[in-house]
């Protein structure tokens, strides 16, 4: 078993765990995620359908509505968001939803940026934890 | 990766100092926190004057939402800079339009009415812009709402980064934001360029067009700086169209059209006197594939552009972002001429000014005549105001709509110039304009 390691720059620091759901293409959560299943409801985008609730969700970054930030807060206040957010690029909207929802609940997935190498080598479907130093550790 | 700053690092002023220390309320403490930390996950060096927000956080999208602004409202948040409120849930004026449960209603106008609490004016808008005041050149602003953002920025040459739900109660609270982003110069130079100086002159001026052009750039520029050069002259209405619909493909939170916004006299001028770090040709080719992504009814979507067939309409819903007095002045001789058929519910989403000018021309009672709905504060996409079930077809002329319909409240869409689709309205089948489809 392999297991590999990388370090990012923790946007909004915490740990979480999952399987990794990997987007190339960058979702937007309002209009694109359902807060109460945790479904991807965008029907323009390749994913439809599938559920990022307790997932590592890996995408490029955000796109589109700044509502955004409402529905991950809500997906954090239903139990339906995922459980760790690794991105390529900086994307304030979301961790803009992980901050209130600390501010709030006191909880929220870890919001991560990698490197591109870094960013472009996780797997799908691969077991995945965030720590709150913002390592990412795949083991596989 | 750009060098991180932390909230440690972020440089306060002593306003900042105090009111992250709660001697403005706990309210403004909140709100001064979160500030901090989202200047530090953008990496700003220091936080920033504003003269005005626009807020996006009064849209019920779940009970968190009313959590935080009861939150801020226990804690005496009052905004400190003339601040608008974007959509609520529902048409306060007419809640009975309201399709939605008792409980996500009374929600809904709990979370407005904690919002009127701060002191924000109750315009209940996405086109704020279309309304007086707005921001003049080079002002910094904290606006929420990708459309109004990018008209702020792109239109009006006002600066706000691409803020989002909640930071913009924030910094209307604090009267501050964080350095960084579209609030700097340097990072408002244009960066991929969309040359379509080789489309036929009438494409480029044609208004029904814009949607598909702003589909297509937000779709390629990901949030990079778009340039658009060779656009032949576009009013408020059609950058409004083509800013929201590159904004629903992208995070597109500015664009310089050459020759038409006020950063872009010239080409020059718009890429910051840099060389574009990518130049795109755009085709007769790619227009069309621009259309075909904004409808998602399969008949159309895959057939040629224009053509698609024999297809039931549901629903047309206008407004996105609302419509202006302008756009229901161009609506009214059409739709008289051809009124909506008794079988396809015809709704405009506006706001409170557009309508207060529908009543002084008796234009609202004509449209409610021939069985045009008008709703204000709030639209389709965002509220339950559709009577149709789900699972039909929508026909928009709106980018927005068009992207945001088939998730948001389940129809399939097929986008059109907007005789089209009052002529569709009409017959209840899809119409389309010959002289249109080159």
């Amino acid at each position: 078993m392999s297991v590999v390691e990388c370090e990012g720059r923790p946007l909004v620091a915490g740990a979480g765990a999952g399987t990794v759901l990997r987007l190339e293409e960058p979702l937007s959560f309002w209009g694109g995620v359902d807060p109460v299943t945790g479904r991807i409801i965008d029907r323009r985008h390749p994913r439809c359908g599938e559920s990022v609730a307790g997932r590592v969700l890996v995408m490029p970054y955000g796109r589109g509505s700044s509502s955004s930030s409402s529905v991950l807060l809500e997906g954090v206040r239903l139990g339906t968001a995922p459980a760790a957010v690794v991105l390529r690029e900086l994307d304030g909207i979301l961790a803009l939803g992980a901050t209130v929802a600390r501010e709030l609940y006191e909880q929220s997935p870890p919001v991560l940026v990698l490197a591109p190498a870094d960013w472009d080598a996780l797997p799908e479907g691969a077991e995945a934890a965030v720590d709150v130093s913002g390592r990412l550790r795949i083991a596989g | 990766m750009a060098a991180a700053t932390t909230p440690e690092t972020v440089e306060l002023s002593d306003r900042d100092r105090a009111m992250l220390a709660g001697d403005f309320g706990e309210a403004t403490a909140v709100a001064m926190r979160i500030l901090v930390t989202m200047a530090g996950v953008y990496g700003a060096e220091r936080l920033l004057d504003i003269e005005g927000a626009h807020i996006d956080g009064c849209l019920y999208h779940g009970d968190s939402g009313v959590d935080f602004a009861e939150l801020l409202v226990a804690g005496g948040a009052r905004v400190c800079v003339p601040t608008t409120l974007n959509v609520g849930g529902l048409d306060l004026l007419h809640p009975e339009e309201f399709a939605g449960t008792a409980e996500r209603r009374a929600k809904a106008v709990r979370l407005m009415e904690c919002y009127e609490a701060m002191g924000c004016r109750t315009i209940w808008t996405c086109a704020p812009y279309q309304t007086t005041p707005r921001p003049s050149f080079g002002q910094q602003v904290a606006w929420a709402e990708s459309n109004a953002i990018v008209f702020a920025n792109s239109v009006l040459g006002a600066r706000t980064h691409r803020y989002g739900d909640f930071i913009d109660i924030c910094a209307a609270i604090t009267g501050r934001a964080p350095a960084v982003g579209l609030h700097l110069e340097e990072n408002r130079r244009g960066q991929i360029v969309f040359d379509l100086r080789s489309l036929p002159r009438a494409l480029r001026s044609a208004a029904w067009l814009l949607p598909a052009i702003g589909y297509l750039v937000g779709e390629r520029c990901g949030n990079r700086v778009p340039v658009l050069l060779g656009l032949e002259d576009a009013d408020e209405d059609g950058l409004k169209a083509l800013g929201a619909a590159a904004a629903s493909s992208g995070a597109v939170a500015l664009f310089h059209a050459v020759g038409i916004t006020p950063e872009a006299p010239t080409l020059e001028t718009a890429l910051g006197g840099r060389e574009a770090e990518e130049w795109v040709e755009v085709t007769v080719d790619d227009l069309h594939a621009g259309l075909r992504s904004l409808s998602t009814l399969p008949a159309v979507a895959a057939s040629t552009p224009g053509a698609g067939g024999d297809v039931a309409i549901d629903v047309v819903a206008l407004g996105s972002p609302h419509f202006s007095s302008r756009e229901f002045a161009e609506l009214l001789p059409l739709v008289e001429r051809h009124p909506p058929s008794a079988g396809v519910e015809f709704v405009v989403c506006t706001n409170r000014l557009s309508l207060d000018f529908l009543k002084r021309q008796g234009i609202l009672e004509r449209l409610r005549d021939i069985g045009v709905r008008v709703v204000v504060d709030t639209c389709v996409v965002v509220a339950p105001i559709l009577r149709t079930p789900a699972g039909g077809v929508l026909m928009t002329n709106s980018g927005k709509f068009a992207h945001y319909a088939p998730g948001n409240v389940g129809f399939d869409v097929v986008f059109g110039s907007l005789a089209e689709c009052i002529r569709s309205a009409h017959h209840g089948r899809l119409w389309r304009d010959p002289a249109l489809w080159p």
